[in-house]
């Protein structure tokens, strides 16, 4: 629904904020008498905490406080702030606060910790070795999930062990992943047919990399108690969704919880939820009866911050001539961390299954724990993934058969109401809203110069090769059924409530364009209230999975309809008619047939309030969340209340798709690669927010290309301690590490299963940079010179020297 | 007792404004004292409480030891001029330029805004195991973590390791040896020596605690570019992951003076595969009235590589190597040869 505001650029009202540093984040507020907490850390990967003995440090003066696992709440066996039994190093044991972060320091150094060693393990095919160690007292894998409960939340899957025979790591010595018994499997069409009619069957193991989140802001937080009530100030992709958690994790009521986060230095799905350390400072607080601020120091959250779940995936695949795939079969060894369990590797086969449409696939996969950091969910989480274990089979059987890339990608995409994934209980297979990859494809394959750049791939310049790829990036992106708040008040303004994060996507501003654009308000005039549970926010997606943009745009579609409605309704009670007669424009509701015959929106608003009832908030929907009926209830009396819940229908699941073009340089004398170009195409519906759509496109993209090039996670394996421990060594990409001109484009066409026709954008660029970095560097210099990620120099170079792969074939954490 | 890492201690913190004043405190405090250059690479150490002086001295208020000055024909630059500084200014863009190149790689604008060339030549290694702590060799231990059959040692030494396998991580050394630079160095007792850039560093072979040949209480004060390579061919290429704030794989430094296509002279450094950044003297005296062709590259490559001990996973630093400087032999122009 492309008009005056969709589909239009805006200044998002928090931009002077942050562009002149007034923008507060959490670690910016103070409060009368607040003490700081420092964190002792787990030293070794994997131990039982048999004493502590904080005596020294409770005799400094200074010191307040000693938080240990023991004051935290049961969470029913899931990952808490503290532990008594650390899973990875880098564990927080427990918490100091006092009255400035050096005495608290000091008080971690004079505290002692008895530690009782436990077996550890940090490549996740070694625990599956017949005699491998175990991450966990209770086993170390996740078995498949349980059959979802109407109406219950979706429970823990099983934790099991499994080992292999040594029969079944028989091809490890090959560099191929073994494949024992998978955990979990899934299948459709027949496979055996599809292989034996293949013109070309490739199999392939690729070693897809652990990498921290790293967002620029840490998970610092900070929080006190009024009136039985907990403050918190902390840093979340999703404000609304948050409050639960938080309550979860210190044990009280959400209705107990506001909290403050109107700035977000972001997540990359590491604040999806918030973060279970925010419950530090909120028990240190009540123990101390002082405010607590827990700055959180880079070593600290390359620890607690989260890392994306690394995989090891063997693929076999069945290509006719024309490239069209027969058959796909598809293993995963997932590393799921110390906690999780993540379910990447779920999303990695779907994904599969969905950008390749083979007529016939099988997926398997075992998710294993190990002692290595917890995983969380990080941007295209199990997608980005598939697109790299996959990407460079699909570039090698272009080469092989004679095909072009893009041709061998468009042959195999999905069109329309594509189906995806395994067949369900109903006896179907689930299917997608809506896909033009092909169309994004051939319209990429344009603006790229496609033809152009590949007729000068391949040739030797010098001491550099170029390489062209390109990569069909997928990802979910919309969720449905989410509620929302507006009310047009009297003093003529429409205040639209968000309870949105504000992560930089500026999705929870871009709803409030949706309600301005169905009620013609000027833009001026609208305010979006966000950042803060104690504003009353409406119950409202989180912001992961791409899905804010679809999600929310159709929640603020309902209301607003919800509020145009009612404008109709009060105009026609008051001037006659039926309320179908009355349009709204201009600020006012009026008559179709005689426009001068209406009354504006301020007098409505009075009228609506006067009126009172379901106008303005006194009476609400059934159908709404508790969360959104209390903050409607709140609000009720200010004005004509649009509140609603989305049930428009949707047929299919929502996806969106971004496809990366990419041309390296490689310089075969010293394996170094440096990307020429790089265009996103955007299949992800009407664009509501070209700007910031397109400042997506190129920042996922900029996550792929770091992943294909450089950042990593790297365990030592003797001792089980993080060794990427700070930003330089993880290495995330700088903005100087990308092409200046680096492009992004959408096609702008409208899912046709959401009102507004948008869908989420955040992840799908993500795997799409990942894959066509890497086709790219296999298109210059051979596609056998890699088999894992982050390619660098070192293995282009060695490979290239020795004439064969020299790198090491399947450890992780390299 | 535990360990608490990126919180930074208290210490006494001095600002003189003379060398002598420094110097007084320095003496004053001996081993518990602290040079503190542009604090990229001190700051990290004391913020993980590693090293724990009780004083350090701030050099940034000694307006002696920043600037660049003519010196004989050549330069002289005070050791807390910022790299920023060093890469902007004019006489070191024309007669120097592989310095400028050196130091233009180092970091990010951000960190050379801020870090100076007395700091960068002088700074400690980066060996992962040894900055976190780990009680290794160079820390006073008796073990390399980085040298056992499962370390992760992707970034370390392939030549002159001596027990501990560290590199020297210094963008602007191996360019300060190619340019047979001047170390300007005051001493405790107040009394001036000057070293050649090349016997300014040290291996573990000679000292496995140090970087440099800096004593406690000696300040680097400046560093002198003699006329002898301005002007001459340069070559400077640093191989790393990334291209903004990362160290060097391996890089490369090389001046050369040419007589028709012979090669005259040349001075040849690499850095990133030794403790400390290895001129490599063999090689010029192999190349020295030899062509300018692949050829002499090729021999000079070869040569330059012989005694390479890799790592389990830093042999692709022998190649590496061994490309690079034949790189500098052909130099830029001859970038389109291929071999």
């Amino acid at each position: 629904m492309p008009g005056k505001y969709i589909g239009r650029n805006y200044t998002p009202p928090d931009l002077v904020a942050k562009v002149t540093g007034r923008a507060k984040y959490a670690e910016d507020f103070r409060a009368e008498g607040m003490l700081f907490t420092k964190l002792l850390l787990s030293p070794m990967p994997h131990a039982r905490v048999r004493s502590i003995d904080a005596s020294a440090a409770l005799a400094m003066p200074g010191v307040r406080a000693i938080l240990t696992a023991d004051d935290l709440p049961d969470l029913g066996g899931q990952e808490r702030a503290l532990t008594n039994e650390p899973r990875y190093a880098g564990e927080p044991i427990l918490a100091v606060a006092a009255v400035d972060e050096l005495t608290a320091a000091e008080a971690v150094e004079r505290i002692q910790v008895g530690f009782e060693p436990l077996p550890f393990v940090t490549n996740a095919l070694d625990t599956l070795r017949p005699d491998g160690p175990n991450p966990r007292l209770d086993g170390n894998a996740w078995g498949p999930p349980p059959p979802p409960r109407e109406g219950a939340p979706p429970a823990l899957p099983p934790f099991e062990t499994v080992k292999w025979t040594t029969e079944d790591f028989a091809e490890e010595a090959q560099g191929r992943l073994p494949m024992g018994r998978p955990l979990e499997e899934w299948a459709y069409g027949d496979l055996e047919a599809g292989f034996a009619a293949a013109a070309l069957v490739l199999d392939e193991t690729f070693v897809v990399q652990s990498t921290g989140h790293h967002p620029m802001e840490t998970r610092s937080a900070m929080a006190y108690w009024r009136n039985g009530k907990l403050y918190l100030h902390g840093s979340t992709q999703s404000v609304a969704q948050t409050r639960g958690n938080i309550a979860r994790w210190v044990g009280i009521d959400p209705e107990d919880v506001i909290l403050i986060c109107e700035y977000t230095g972001g997540g990359f799905g590491s604040k999806g939820g918030g973060a279970v350390s925010m419950s530090i400072p909120a028990l240190l607080s009540r123990k101390a009866n002082a405010p607590v601020m827990m700055r959180i120091t880079r070593e600290d959250e390359s620890y607690i911050g989260r890392a994306r779940t690394n995989m090891t995936g063997r693929v076999k695949i069945g290509f006719a001539k024309d490239g069209r795939i027969t058959a796909l079969d598809f293993f995963i060894v997932q590393d799921t961390g110390a906690y999780g369990p993540l379910a990447d590797h779920r999303s990695a086969g779907n994904a599969a299954s969905l950008i390749y449409q083979p007529p016939a696939m099988r997926w398997r996969a075992v998710n294993v724990a190990t002692n290595t950091p917890p995983r969380s969910q990080q941007r295209s989480p199990g997608p980005m993934q598939a697109n790299g274990i996959i990407e460079p089979v699909i570039t090698k059987a272009a080469r092989q058969l004679g095909l072009d890339q893009v041709a061998i990608r468009r042959i195999n995409a999905p069109e329309g109401k594509a189906p995806f994934g395994p067949v369900l209980p109903s006896g179907e297979r689930n299917h997608v809203t809506s896909a033009f990859v092909k169309a994004a494809l051939d319209r990429g394959a344009m603006l790229f110069n496609w033809e152009e750049r590949k007729a000068r791939a391949g040739k030797r310049q010098g001491t550099t090769i170029r390489g062209v790829g390109v990569t069909v990036g997928p990802h979910g992106a919309g969720s449905i059924g989410w509620d929302s708040i507006m009310t047009l008040r009297p003093d003529g303004r429409l205040y639209v409530q968000s309870g949105v994060g504000n992560l930089g996507t500026h999705s929870m501003v871009d709803l409030a364009r949706v309600a301005a654009e169905v009620l013609d308000m000027p833009w001026e005039k609208v305010e979006v209230i966000w950042g803060d549970t104690g504003k009353h926010l409406p119950w409202t997606c989180p912001s992961v999975g791409s899905q804010t943009t679809h999600g929310m745009t159709r929640a603020n579609h309902a209301g607003a309809m919800d509020a145009r409605r009612k404008l109709q309704e009060i105009a026609a009670r008051d001037l006659g008619g039926s309320p179908g007669d009355y349009t709204v424009g201009g600020e006012r509701v009026f008559r179709r047939d005689n426009p001068s015959r209406g009354m504006s929106y301020v007098q409505a608003a009075r009228r609506a309030i006067e009126l009172g009832g379901r106008y303005d908030g006194h009476e609400l929907p059934k159908d709404i969340n508790p969360m959104t009926r209390a903050s409607a209830t709140a609000l009720a009396g200010l004005g004509l209340m649009g509140v609603a819940k989305d049930t428009y229908g949707r047929d299919g699941v929502t996806y969106s798709f971004v496809i990366g073009f990419a041309e390296v340089e490689v310089d075969i004398e010293t394996g170094a690669v440096r990307v020429v170009d790089f265009l996103g195409v955007g299949d992800v519906g009407t664009v509501v927010n070209p700007r910031s759509l397109l400042a997506q496109i190129k920042g996922g993209a900029c996550l792929g290309i770091a992943h294909a090039l450089f950042q990593k996670s790297v365990v030592e394996p003797r001792y089980g301690v993080s060794l990427t421990d700070r930003f330089h060594y993880s290495k995330p990409l700088t903005i100087l590490d990308v092409p200046v001109a680096m492009q992004a484009d959408a096609l702008d066409l409208p899912d046709p299963e959401t009102p507004v026709g948008a869908r989420g954008v955040g992840e799908p660029p993500v795997g799409a940079a990942y894959g066509a970095v890497m086709s790219a560097i296999a298109d210059a210099v051979g596609e056998d010179v890699f088999r894992r990620a982050p390619v660098t120099a070192d293995i282009i170079l060695m490979s290239l020297e020795h004439g064969r792969r020299m790198h090491e074939p399947l450890r992780m954490h390299v | 007792m535990a360990v608490i890492r990126d919180v930074m201690p208290a210490f006494e913190l001095f600002q003189p404004t003379s060398v002598e004043d420094a110097q007084a405190v320095l003496n004053r405090y001996g081993a518990d004292a602290w040079v503190l250059a542009g604090g990229l690479d001190s700051l990290d150490w004391l913020k993980d409480r590693i090293k724990r002086p009780q004083a350090v001295v701030d050099l940034g208020a000694i307006a002696a030891l920043k600037g660049i000055r003519p010196w004989q024909g050549g330069l002289e630059i005070g050791a807390m001029t910022t790299l920023t500084e060093v890469v902007r200014h004019p006489v070191v863009r024309e007669e120097y330029s592989i310095l400028l190149e050196a130091a233009e790689a180092a970091a990010s604008p951000q960190i050379r805004n801020q870090g100076t060339i007395g700091g960068n030549v002088s700074q400690d290694t980066r060996c992962w195991y040894y900055r976190a702590g780990w009680p290794c060799y160079r820390a006073g231990g008796n073990i390399c973590y980085a040298d056992t059959p499962e370390a992760i040692n992707r970034e370390h030494a392939i030549l002159g390791a001596d027990r501990c396998v560290a590199v020297n991580p210094s963008d602007t050394a191996p360019a300060l040896v190619a340019l047979d630079a001047q170390m300007v160095i005051r001493a405790a007792d107040g009394g001036e020596r000057v070293v050649a850039a090349e016997d300014y560093f040290v291996g573990p072979d000679i000292n496995i605690t140090r970087m440099t040949i800096l004593e406690p209480g000696d300040i680097l004060t400046a560093i002198r570019l003699p006329r002898t390579w301005a002007g001459a061919q340069f070559y400077f290429e640093k191989i790393r992951d990334r291209q903004v704030w990362d160290f060097a794989l391996v890089s490369v430094a090389s001046a050369m003076v040419l007589n028709g296509s012979m090669i005259e002279r040349i001075r040849l450094a690499v850095n990133g595969v030794a403790a400390r950044p290895l001129r490599l003297r063999a090689v010029e005296a192999l190349v020295a009235g030899r062509p300018r062709n692949e050829a002499t590259a090729v021999v000079a490559a070869n040569l330059a590589i012989e005694g390479a001990q890799p790592l389990r996973f830093n042999a692709y630093k022998v190649p590496l190597m061994r490309n690079l400087v034949k790189r500098a032999i052909r130099g830029v122009e001859a970038a389109t040869w291929t071999s």
